[in-house]
């Protein structure tokens, strides 16, 4: 375009410009990629992050989380505990307002709580609240009467919980989507329509305007909400948007203000040409292998699983595959858990050569050598970023002791399958923890969990020692208790770390009030643009 | 108006004299053979056959002339573009392994596959759509009902089933595509059979007496070739394609072999930042594509008995 | 031919019946059920669901109830998004996939037969050489290549087109071009392969050895017989790509049912599954029947 024509057409340019910006003050709006199409918005059946996501901005709990992650009053706007620890008193707020106006009480949370336990509502995560009296037996139905949950509203202002044992991390519990609460009238009025756009009804800063399946989801401000001034978002659209690749390809084009998740071979790129944009920060996760301890080669093979392990160069594996800033796996629990110190294992800290030296000795211990090598199956379900790390593995204990790997991928249900059968002998896994305390991590290994421990790992005095933190009151001895516990099973070595996990998102420069955190926890209430 | 022109249509074209001529002139050879001389006269064809066979010989061969293995990690060179002095011809992959090497042995799978498979569902869909198409009626419903019922199946359960059941082998790929990809060849050649049974040359045959199998073999499958050949040409990147859904279904092949498919389905994720990565898998593909569809067209002419 | 397409019709009831049963069947024997996750659900709350789920009947009874249902047209609750009925999840993207996947069939019949026409006439020339040359690289370039670049070009770049979405005009542009492309392939040299064939029939030697123009011949002689083949493949490909194509629904993020399809198959919705199973059952069995009808239409002398 010559000067001249853009002469021509500086007038209208402004007029259009000021058009556009008396729009931006009139509404604030912010686009998010939000991973999967969301399953549903019912809070008691929803089981993942694209789920959560909407709902922690729809719905607020007793506890709430601030812009860091970390937990706040959210409801309720002061709690006691008594001496035992074994009985929480949530104070709510009077002003706290569904958003067609009617008053949030205690009943509603109790509502929650029970719909949630009760059997016929078959909630995937009711497991969640099972630290609470009598919710387990629910759940199980060995006890049928509901109303022997140790919950009770005393007023309508004034929420009782009974628990097991002390449970420290039950702020984070109550943070949790399992926990907030539900308008039963809207439930009962609708029944599984409840959660449609017109009858869906919610507590927290926003509600739901629209949601047109593999689209969108927009939201608007709850006008009832109590902090509503406060909130300078004015409209959020999520938008599922599965494949990471178009999702960054929207954010380019500025049809996005945040992204889920950035493709992590892009990750050099977009470093290099949005750096700007660029958020990258450690997650409460980790990668990490488990071994088969039923079966030959590592059942009985202690030597073997330590020389395994010992033979990965996790910074190598960090730096030159993954690539996304992850920090090298030295142990179970991830770095960031509240009140507890990671436990590492300690030859991991060892320089390069001795540590593949031992590598190679304990290899050899296990009855393994250049002649008669050992031969394993890797198993991992199907994802580049999965398959390049195999890959990368396969090659180090090639080079390193001469182990022949083979790999075998699985589309996802048949690789649980293949799991919760013990149908493997090396298996790549992750975890994610759901709230922020070790015990989400460390209980994976109990003797007790069923299949959700993928190694069979079995130790009584680790079991002990778990059991033991359970019902501990004193927080600095639970999490002793806990990290002893990690440090035995580091020893035994059922599994090998490889990295913690980090998130990765876009975000547009111009958004304001984003903090990075642990928890990846970033309610909308809090950003601006 | 189709029912006068179309009555002089006969297969015994004996009856024009060019014909007679031409047939004169190749005195002494059988069909094939004419064919196949007819084949090399023409340019685009003999000279994809020609490429066909460099590409061949390039995946057998090719990977003998690289320091590299399949499967060997170069930790100093990972994902970087081609270079000459690191003997990374055309780069490496985002693992560091040589993707001269892997594009080559990669073109193995996919050669066999997409060939082998498509002539495998060429015969079947050939054979199944004739008789179909020929004996017409109740057999013609009920086939191409069997039909309608294969072409509805949830196919990536039989993929999981199959690969559950029989474990993994390269035949199972086989079976998987050609389960599915004979299904259009056979209607197709149905749709032909059922027109050309009605035209005066076969019944003329049928008049003197020819069996029903020399009827299909002689007079309906050699009319109904030109489109399938050209129709079979099309399926061969379907196959090629098909085959990394299969990988990532854990059929297809298997870590660390690769394949065409697979290899651009990985390129193309980082096309924007490593486009060399699809780049040497893509174009193996699409010049082996282009040689055969100009193969199947000179086949398709070769074939022709009205057209020369 | 009122007493066949009455045959068809009557026998399409049993068709179906029989790919309901194999495919309930093959779906149910596929290792992991709806309810696997990396987090195995502990045994108490597993026993819940698959209570309120009736997944703990035998698969018999289960079979015998969602035929049942079927007769009264419910195709049940998806197993994976808790708050629709697979037949809402059918009912809100087969709209989408539709628009999209009639006008890439629409696109690439005009684009291709006109492809296949100029080759055809011009066998074996530059032209020919040229016009498929164009046609092929449709084919030669996956759609997950073509997409992206496409995305990056207009959308990202040069900003004239969204990159994704759906909702206006403007988002059904890309798509419906990656659609079509390896369909004008097709079609292109179907067509030309066809034309070919048809040109040497010795009744069009004689309309052309009488001095009819090209024009006349094409419109009145040949094209009937030319879209035979090309018939026969479109019943198939029709009721395939208005189903959905789930690459091109996933990389352009289109609320379509083909990523149902897959996504439904990979996450174990045993009903979301079989509901579109049963849609694009009764399209293949639709289209094939509509194809069929047309053979008698395009060529006369085909009796069944």
């Amino acid at each position: 375009m010559k000067i001249s024509q853009k002469l021509l057409f500086l007038p209208v340019l402004i007029l259009f410009s000021s058009i556009v910006s008396t729009a931006v003050n009139a509404e604030m709006v912010i686009h998010r990629g939000n991973g999967a199409e969301p399953e549903t918005l019912d809070i008691h059946k929803s089981t993942g992050v694209p789920e959560a996501n909407i709902q922690r901005d729809l719905f607020e709990g007793l506890i709430s989380e601030a812009a860091d992650g970390s937990l706040i009053p959210g409801a309720a706007e002061s709690w006691a505990t008594s001496e035992d620890a074994k009985l929480w008193t949530f104070k709510l707020r009077q002003n706290g307002k569904w958003s067609d106006g009617t008053q949030v009480t205690a009943n509603d949370f109790l509502n929650g709580f029970q719909r949630a336990l009760l059997p016929a509502t078959a909630s995937e995560y009711a497991f969640i609240l099972w630290p609470i009296k009598n919710a387990k037996a629910i759940s199980k139905g060995e006890i049928n009467d509901i109303n022997d949950l140790g919950v009770k509203a005393v007023d309508d202002f004034t929420l009782e919980i009974a628990l097991e044992n002390p449970t420290p991390f039950l702020t984070g519990l109550l943070s949790h989507h399992m926990a907030y609460p539900v308008p039963v009238a809207k439930i009962k009025e609708h029944g599984k329509k409840w959660t449609r756009p017109g009858n869906l009804i919610s507590n927290g800063p926003y509600q739901l305007a629209d949601w047109k399946p593999q689209s969108k989801i927009i939201l608007t401000k709850n006008p009832h909400y109590r902090d509503h001034d406060a909130i300078e978002v004015d409209n959020v659209y999520f938008h599922p948007i599965e494949d990471k690749a178009t999702e960054l390809k929207r954010f380019r084009a500025d049809e996005l203000d945040i992204t889920d998740d950035v493709p992590s071979d892009q990750i050099a790129w977009v470093k290099k040409n949005l750096g700007d944009a660029f958020r990258n920060t450690p997650y409460i996760g980790t990668y990490y292998l488990a071994m088969n301890l039923e079966q030959a080669p590592f059942k009985d093979n202690l030597a073997l699983r330590k020389a395994l392990s010992f033979a990965i160069d996790r910074n190598i594996l960090t730096d030159k595959v993954t690539k996304a800033g992850e920090l090298p796996g030295l142990g179970w629990v991830p770095p960031g858990m509240n009140g507890y110190t990671s436990q590492t294992i300690p030859e991991l800290a060892l320089e390069k050569k001795e540590r593949v030296a031992l590598a190679k000795k304990l290899y050899e211990e296990a009855g393994y050598s250049k002649d008669k090598p050992l031969e394993v199956e890797l198993l991992y379900n199907t994802s580049e970023n999965h398959k390049k790390i195999a890959i990368a593995l396969s090659a180090m204990w090639k080079q390193t002791l001469g182990v022949k790997v083979s790999l075998r991928n699985e589309e996802w249900k048949v690789y649980l399958n293949s799991r919760s059968q013990k149908q493997f002998q090396l298996i790549r896994s992750g975890w994610i923890g759901d709230y922020n305390d070790a015990s989400n991590f460390l209980d994976l290994f109990r003797s007790d969990v069923g299949t959700i421990n993928p190694s069979g790992y079995k130790n009584q005095n680790y079991d002990k020692l778990l059991k033991q933190a359970e019902i501990e009151t004193d927080a600095k001895q639970r999490a002793e208790f806990m990290q002893s516990a990690e440090k035995l099973l580091l020893a035994d070595m059922p599994l090998i770390p490889i990295y913690y996990y980090t998130t990765q998102h876009l975000l547009n420069p111009k958004i304001k009030g984003w903090e990075d955190n642990v928890m990846d926890i970033h309610p909308t209430r809090y950003l601006a643009k | 108006m189709p029912g006068l022109t179309q009555g002089l249509n006969t297969k015994m074209s004996a009856l024009i004299p060019n014909e007679i001529v031409a047939d004169n002139t190749v005195a002494g050879l059988s069909p094939w053979q004419q064919a196949w001389r007819r084949l090399l006269h023409n340019k685009a064809a003999v000279v994809s056959i020609v490429l066909l066979v460099i590409i061949a010989v390039l995946c057998i061969f090719g990977p003998l002339f690289s320091p590299w293995e399949l499967d060997s990690v170069d930790w100093d060179n990972m994902g970087t573009p081609p270079h000459l002095q690191s003997h990374h011809y055309f780069g490496t992959d985002s693992n560091g392994r040589d993707l001269f090497v892997r594009t080559l042995e990669g073109g193995r799978i996919s050669l066999m596959v997409g060939l082998l498979a498509t002539a495998v569902s060429f015969v079947i869909g050939i054979i199944y759509g004739s008789i179909a198409g020929y004996a017409g009626g109740k057999t013609d419903s009920i086939m191409m009902r069997f039909v309608d019922v294969l072409y509805a199946l949830p196919f990536m359960f039989f993929v999981i089933l199959l690969t559950v059941y029989f474990g993994r082998s390269i035949w199972l790929i086989f079976i998987a595509i050609g389960a599915v990809e004979w299904l259009t060849m056979a209607r197709i050649v149905r749709g032909q059979t059922l027109s050309l049974k009605q035209r005066s040359f076969v019944e003329a045959a049928r008049v003197t007496g020819a069996s029903h199998y020399s009827i299909i073999k002689r007079h309906i499958i050699p009319n109904t070739l030109g489109p399938v050949i050209v129709y079979a040409t099309l399926t061969v990147p379907q196959v090629i394609l098909f085959e990394s859904f299969l990988s990532f279904l854990g059929l297809g092949v298997q870590e660390p072999m690769s394949s065409w498919g697979v290899l651009i389905a990985e390129g193309a994720q980082q096309m924007e930042s490593a486009p060399w990565m699809v780049l040497s898998p893509a174009i193996m593909l699409a010049v082996t594509l282009f040689c055969l569809n100009f193969i199947g067209d000179g086949l398709r002419d070769a074939l022709d008995p009205k057209d020369r | 031919m009122l007493s066949y397409f009455a045959k068809r019709i009557a026998s399409s009831i049993p068709t179906l019946f029989i790919i309901i049963t194999i495919a309930f069947f093959m779906i149910r024997l596929a290792p992991g059920g709806p309810f696997d996750s990396e987090r195995p659900v502990p045994a108490e709350i597993a026993a819940n669901l698959e209570k309120v789920y009736h997944l703990n009947d035998p698969l018999p009874v289960q079979y015998g109830y969602y035929l049942l249902n079927v007769l009264k047209g419910d195709f049940g609750p998806s197993f994976k998004y808790h708050d629709f009925t697979v037949s809402e999840l059918i009912a809100q993207g087969f709209p989408v996939s539709i628009q999209l996947g009639l006008l890439a069939i629409l696109l690439s019949l005009m684009i291709g037969v006109l492809f296949g026409v100029i080759a055809a006439l011009r066998q074996n020339s530059a032209i020919d050489y040229l016009v498929m040359g164009l046609a092929m690289t449709g084919i030669t370039i996956p759609n997950f290549v073509m997409a992206p670049i496409l995305i990056l070009l207009f959308g990202v770049f040069w900003g004239l087109l969204p990159t994704s979405g759906w909702g206006e005009l403007k988002h059904m542009v890309l798509p419906v071009i990656v659609l079509s492309l390896p369909q004008i392939a097709t079609v292109a040299r179907m067509t030309r392969a066809s034309l070919i064939e048809t040109l040497n029939m010795p009744y069009i030697r004689t309309a052309k050895a009488k001095g009819l123009p090209t024009r006349l011949i094409l419109s009145r002689h040949a094209s009937r017989a030319t879209l035979l083949p090309i018939l026969s493949w479109l019943g198939p490909a029709t009721a395939a790509i208005i189903t959905g194509s789930v690459v091109v629904e996933t990389i352009f993020g289109l609320p379509g049912i083909g990523r149902h399809f897959i996504n439904g198959a990979l996450n174990r919705d045993y009903t979301l599954v079989m509901g579109v199973v049963v849609f694009y059952g009764f399209l293949i069995i639709l289209m094939n029947l509509l194809v069929d009808l047309l053979y008698a239409w395009l060529d006369p002398r085909i009796k069944y």
